[in-house]
């Protein structure tokens, strides 16, 4: 894999030369400074900086968008932090917004509109789509061809907002053996980090929901569990662990494997 | 004369039912009128089309396809089998005998098709019964299914068996004399098609004119009355879902499912507080008292969450599929709702006997129903949601608890407060910098 070093303008030294992106890239506080995370968020950038794409990030100007709150029930730390954030995006007249965050996509898409925040929203999983439409992206088959491939559907993007097929249509272009688990698309279950579970201890139980999620997962016998959130990344990458299989099953980003399989 | 008396009866327990219902549609109105209002009234094409597909359509219910077929069976059952209700009303009241036979083939249609459905109906039901106490589903068995909502799936299930066996007896009395060339028989003519009853009627073969008539008779009076007694019995019961599936659905949210309300008067303040110019006097001027932010009683939540928890139907398909739950944790979506509508009859029974006023017993849904630790088990990934039937929504009154929880109370678990320090000083819910947020640009 080459190491370019990655361009990554942000939004205030694009205004300030006169310029306006096409699209800003929402990093996420996960895409931003949780380990794993930033590989998806590096991975990412590469594709678009392969593609040409006049992209922008806010850096420190972005702040979580509230939705850890939000799901904690802290309606005033989460319209706090909305209002903040729309008031940065408003003045840089963002009219399009890319995100590999489907909790960050899911919170920007429909509930900053209400606040003041109107935007384009996309996940950089549709965002990808798109690219290869318009051809400004392809995508190698080489590496991943016919390897089998396993989709954990993060909530927020599949049951939230119904995206499911935008994943798995990069996945096939990847010439990869796409195989469902049992409870994929609507009936997926959920990694056990959503509604703020992330950031706290789970409550007294038999089982661990990143265990029994992975377990799903690893039925299929995948090489690679492909998934499409940071947060999901993270508890399936545990999950794999917990059950000793870290040599033998990778989990990636969809965003790591077309990066991978295009050499960036 | 001793007809005259039939038909006085018959009005009479006619009334009876179905003042009875109408006291109880009152009260069930008034009770989800407690609710706080929410504007689900527009956009009516979709709620119609919603209502059509998934409460008419019964959408949802095929994804398990055994279940939901044989539901299908009941469902259309009892909807058709209530046109033969018209007759037997019309029947009782007038001293007529099957008062629609004039329209000939197509009546014999009718009947012959209802009759199908009555069996049919029963090996569902059979069906149904088997696999809550034989196979023992586990979704049936989960701990908020003691007592009564574990009788009440069962009586119900013994109701719809009794009805339609009174019904096809009833035919096959009635088939039996319309073709036993009884000399004394000017009743009964020669009317409908029986193609189930016919073959109960062989039991009758060797019986008199006298004893089919009162086999009849009696038949026709236990199955109304059962009508009525059911139609009664459905408040106390999940078996309400017959009747309240369709406006659930129609009111149900349309919004995507990862879309939670923002609180406006929360909105209001968070404005004031960013802006310096904001006129303080502005918003507050006409509120007396300060809005209480979340849930934690009945009458806190709307009333179509109210309308949802008279409708659940307790079948457990939101926790079966809720990963809390199928995990150990004490959270199950049913019990939310369950424990919802439990709580409301409360309250509403408290407004019955106290002349119209809720008396506080000093009990609330929360802590006196559903516990923190369930609140704050979920992961809002609204499988609940999805997996539900009529589209009942428990995650929305598990968000409204942990904001009152939050908000009024600030009981958030240690780390959740950890985490919203976080966010609230750095701007990421660990403890960060900010102006560290660029930096993974420049590491290898
Ligand atoms: S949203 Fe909460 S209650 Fe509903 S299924 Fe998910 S974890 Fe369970
Ligand atoms: S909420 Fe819906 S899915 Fe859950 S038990 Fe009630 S009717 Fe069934």
């Amino acid at each position: 894999m080459s190491n370019n070093t990655l361009y990554v303008p942000t939004m205030a030294e694009l205004m300030a030369s006169g310029k306006t992106p096409e699209v800003l890239f929402w990093v996420g506080c996960a895409g931003s400074f949780d380990d794993r995370a930033k590989k998806i968020t590096k991975a990412f950038v590469k594709i678009l900086n392969n593609a040409n794409i006049n992209f922008a990030v806010l850096g420190t100007e972005e702040s979580c968008t509230g939705d850890p709150a939000k799901r904690a029930g802290n309606e005033f730390l989460f319209q706090m932090q909305a209002m903040t954030n729309i008031e940065v995006l408003n003045a840089y007249e963002v009219k399009k917004v890319v995100t590999t965050c489907p909790h960050c996509f899911n919170t920007l898409k429909n509930e900053y509109p209400s606040l003041g925040g109107n935007y384009e929203v996309v996940h950089h999983t549709q965002f990808l789509n798109d690219l290869l439409k318009e051809g400004k992206l392809t995508v190698e088959g080489g590496t991943y061809k016919g390897k089998k491939i396993t989709f954990h559907d993060p909530c927020y993007l599949g049951r939230a907002n119904n995206v499911y097929e935008a994943p798995r249509l990069l996945i096939q272009k990847l010439e990869a053996e796409l195989i469902e688990m049992k409870n994929c698309k609507q009936k997926g279950l959920c990694c056990g980090a959503g509604g703020s579970q992330m950031f706290k201890e789970s409550e007294k139980g038999t089982k661990d929901i990143n265990v029994e999620r992975t377990e799903q997962a690893l039925e299929t016998k995948p090489e690679i569990i492909a998934a499409g959130c940071p947060f999901c990344n993270t508890m399936l990458t545990d999950g794999v662990k917990a059950k000793e299989k870290e040599d033998t099953v990778k989990v990636y980003d969809i965003a790591e494997l077309i990066s991978n399989a295009n050499n960036l | 004369m001793d007809h005259l008396i039939d038909n006085i009866l018959f009005a009479i327990v006619l009334f009876a039912g179905v003042s009875f219902f109408i006291l109880n549609v009152k009260k069930l109105v008034r009770n989800i009128k407690l609710g706080k209002s929410v504007n689900r009234y527009d956009n009516s094409k979709a709620r119609w089309k919603n209502m059509a597909l998934i409460a008419l359509g019964q959408q949802k219910m095929v994804r398990r396809p055994v279940a939901g077929i044989l539901h299908i069976f009941v469902y259309v059952g009892f909807i058709i089998i209530n046109i033969e209700v018209l007759e037997i009303i019309i029947d009782g009241l007038f001293n007529t005998h099957r008062v629609f036979s004039f329209l000939g083939t197509l009546y014999n249609f009718l009947i012959g098709s209802f009759e199908i459905l009555a069996f049919l109906v029963i090996v569902a039901v059979v069906v149904f019964w088997i696999r809550r106490n034989i196979v023992r589903l586990q979704r049936f068995w989960k701990p908020e299914m003691k007592g009564w909502p574990k009788n009440d799936g069962n009586i119900i299930l013994y109701f719809e068996m009794v009805l339609m066996t009174l019904f096809l007896t009833m035919n096959a009395a009635d088939y039996a004399i319309q073709h036993g060339h009884f000399t004394e028989n000017h009743h009964y003519a020669i009317a409908g098609a029986f193609p189930i009853s016919s073959y109960i009627s062989n039991l009758f073969s060797t019986m008199n004119y006298g004893s089919l008539v009162i086999i009849e008779r009696v038949c026709w009076w236990l199955h109304i009355v059962g009508i009525l007694v059911f139609l009664n019995y459905l408040y106390y019961s999940k078996h309400l879902h017959i009747l309240l599936a369709f406006p659930n659905t129609y009111f149900a949210n349309l919004e995507p499912k990862g879309k939670f309300t923002n609180v406006e008067a929360v909105t209001n303040e968070v404005k004031l507080m960013m802006d310096p110019d904001a006129d303080p006097f502005a918003t507050s001027e006409d509120e007396g008292e300060p809005e209480k932010f979340g849930a934690s009683d009945v009458t806190d939540l709307n009333w179509v969450q109210l309308l949802n928890s008279y409708t659940c139907t307790e079948c457990g398909r939101c926790t079966s599929e809720c990963p809390a739950n199928q995990t150990g944790k004490a959270l199950s979506p049913r019990k939310i709702m369950m424990d919802t509508r439990d709580r409301l009859e409360e309250v509403g029974n408290s407004i019955n006997k106290n002349n119209g006023e809720f008396v506080d017993d000093g009990k609330t849904l929360l802590n006196d129903y559903i516990s923190k630790e369930e609140i704050w088990a979920c992961t809002s990934c609204n499988a609940c949601v999805e997996a539900c039937p009529v589209n009942i929504d428990p995650l929305s009154i598990i968000t409204e608890m942990r904001r009152y929880l939050v908000m009024e109370e600030s009981a958030a678990p240690t780390e959740l407060n950890n985490m919203m320090t976080n966010i609230e000083n750095n701007g990421a819910p660990w403890p960060y910098n900010q102006m560290d947020r660029l930096n993974w640009k420049e590491e290898a």
